[in-house]
């Protein structure tokens, strides 16, 4: 057991703001904009290689995850109908307003691939708009590690380096997953090998964030700190099922995509809200601040 | 893209208004909280000047603070510290009533506000442009803007700004735009009887500050530092900036705050190698067996 370290506050009180992001809103925007993201990929391979259910499905999940990423963005704002001010300017200092020029094109070629999709008119320029999303599909998986990076609060910021590998695996697990419980498991091999991937990617880099000492406590407990590992775990689990029997059973290849969509829910619930306790506890600021003013007075 | 990031000796320049001839000095708070009595009189004349609304009448037990902290509906905000007195007190020069039941107690006051940063977080990361750099220097939310997405209030180091729940939008200090552009003081500045709250140019306050600490601990009073002076610190130095008589976590403030931009080109840098990585995972999953 760790001392609790000592630090001196103003009443216990905080010292950052409580982010006003909204739960679920937020987390879940991070959830669905590396689904549709890594799905607009897989969707592309596919068209590429043949596998036409695989396509119908990636399409629609794109879609629908833009679509609904999108609402969920926009129900967070305290002035919802003054959303169209988010593409009012474009500030490489601000990930929101990077992130804004990328779902805004990724939802508009997105929508557009699917919609040819179902429709079956315009097939060509169905695929246009299909290679459009892809290219925009892997920034809208990432940005948001710089979103919730780029702030004051301890746990984000300080994982800033590993936060984009968290998100873009945990994406591609998703995306992955979310084919494998869809699609039949011969067309769905490379849904498995993008579930595989993204869940190695995620929980390496997820791994080194929770090693990152007092900054990193709000990962290791309480309600956030049971998330992660509810994570940790089905991801371990969907892994195991994917490499045993993804291949050969189709329920069980579905109840492992199952898992690791929810295992990729878990992972953005527990980050997002870890942010939250990392804000609430004075300690997180003044305690590794202060470490890091004695450093720079020791050299 | 201005700087974000160190030393920045002409911030208006950096955010567009050309030479220092052609924008007017840049323009700060210098709070000296050896000298507050606590009156809140800044708090007053802050929420009267600018129709600020209430902010819930809370009875905390904190001292006389009632009011907390900052928020949306608190641009002054009085911090009340009560310490257990461990050394003789020390006569700051002040008026010699002394405050009520202060037998063995040393007792801070300070008047907390925006600190208008020279590398202002809220600022970089608005995606809406609604938070801005004024001519003077200090940093403003356009509430005909802001369509409160609630960036600016995680992304600031001292937790000054916050979305005002009724409304949605985020308000802050705007260290009184209006009045500045007429040439006026602020109106917590005008209001405090005892110039604990110091206005005007920016290199004057903190010359002015700088000989304040040294006077003070001419007097013995050890304790006394600035806070936020430095424009090598990790906000490029405040525009409001503190006299303090003890650490600054005891009223509430970040002892070592970095501005989260400073370290933007390796977040970019990463999501960037992230995002390749899943597009060669994308390519890497279609090769191979088929099924």
């Amino acid at each position: 057991m760790v001392p609790e370290p000592e630090f001196e506050s103003y009443y216990g009180r905080p010292i950052l703001k409580q982010p006003t992001w909204k739960t679920p809103d937020v987390p879940l925007y991070l959830f669905l904009g590396g689904l549709a993201g890594c799905s607009a990929l897989l969707a592309e391979g596919a068209a590429a290689t043949g596998r036409p259910d695989l396509e119908r499905v990636a399409r629609l999940t794109a879609a629908g995850g833009a679509a609904a990423g999108t609402v969920a963005l926009v129900h967070d704002l305290g002035r919802p109908e003054r959303f169209l001010n988010m593409l009012r300017v474009f500030k490489p200092t601000s990930p929101l307003s990077v992130g804004s020029f990328i779902l805004a094109p990724f939802s508009a070629l997105s929508g557009a691939a699917a919609a040819t999709e179902v429709t079956g008119r315009f097939p060509r320029l169905g695929r246009l708009a299909g290679v459009g999303a892809a290219a925009f599909g892997p920034p809208l998986a990432t940005y948001t590690a710089a979103l919730l990076a780029n702030t004051a609060i301890p746990a984000w910021h300080e994982a800033h380096r590993e936060l984009p590998f968290v998100f873009g695996g945990s994406g591609a697990q998703a995306a992955g997953g979310l084919a494998m419980l869809l699609v039949p498991c011969d067309q769905a091999a490379p849904a498995r090998r993008m579930a595989l991937a993204g869940a190695a990617v995620e929980v390496v880099a997820a791994e080194t964030i929770l090693k990152k000492g007092l900054v990193a406590e709000p990962y290791r407990i309480g309600r956030p700190g049971r998330l992660m590992k509810v994570a940790r775990n089905a991801t371990t689990v969907a892994s195991a099922i994917t490499v045993l029997a993804g291949r050969r059973s189709r329920l069980l290849s579905a109840v492992a995509g199952a898992t690791y969509v929810g295992a990729s829910l878990a992972t953005r619930f527990g980050i997002f809200e870890a942010g939250l306790e990392s804000a609430r506890d004075p300690k997180y600021v003044v305690v590794p601040q202060r470490e890091r003013m004695r450093a720079r007075a020791a050299h | 893209m201005g700087s974000l990031w160190g030393r920045l000796d002409d911030v208006q320049g950096d955010a567009g208004y050309g030479s220092p001839s052609e924008h007017p000095p840049r323009m700060g708070f210098f709070t000296d909280t050896s000298v507050c009595i606590g009156c809140k009189a800044c708090e007053v004349a802050c929420k009267e000047w600018n129709s600020v609304p209430e902010d819930g009448y809370l009875l905390t037990g904190m001292s006389y603070d009632n009011t907390q902290e900052l928020g949306a509906s608190t641009w002054r905000h009085v911090a009340f510290v009560e310490k257990p007195l461990d050394v003789p007190a020390v006569d700051l020069g002040m008026p010699a009533m002394g405050a009520p039941d202060t037998e063995g107690v040393t007792w801070l006051m300070s008047s907390d506000v925006c600190k208008h940063c020279t590398h202002a977080a809220c600022l970089d990361v608005c995606p809406t442009g609604a938070l801005f750099r004024t001519e003077f220097g200090t940093v403003v939310v356009q509430p005909d803007v802001c369509n409160g997405c609630g960036y600016c209030v995680p992304a600031c180091p001292y937790g000054v700004i916050d979305l005002r729940k009724d409304d949605g939008r985020a308000f802050k200090c705007t260290l009184c735009y209006d009045r500045l552009k007429e040439g006026q003081t602020p109106a917590c500045a005008q209001a405090c009887p005892t110039e604990s709250i110091q206005f005007g140019e920016l290199t004057e306050l903190r010359e002015r500050a700088a000989r304040r600490v040294e006077e003070l601990h001419d007097r013995g009073v050890d304790v006394a530092r600035l806070y936020g002076a430095d424009p090598d610190d990790g906000v490029g130095g405040d525009g409001a900036f503190f006299l303090l008589l003890d650490e600054p976590e005891v009223y509430g403030l970040p002892p070592d705050p970095i501005v989260t931009t400073r370290d933007l080109g390796s977040m970019w840098r990463h999501v960037g190698a992230a995002a390749a990585t899943l597009v060669g995972l994308g390519v890497a999953s279609f090769l191979g067996r088929r099924r």
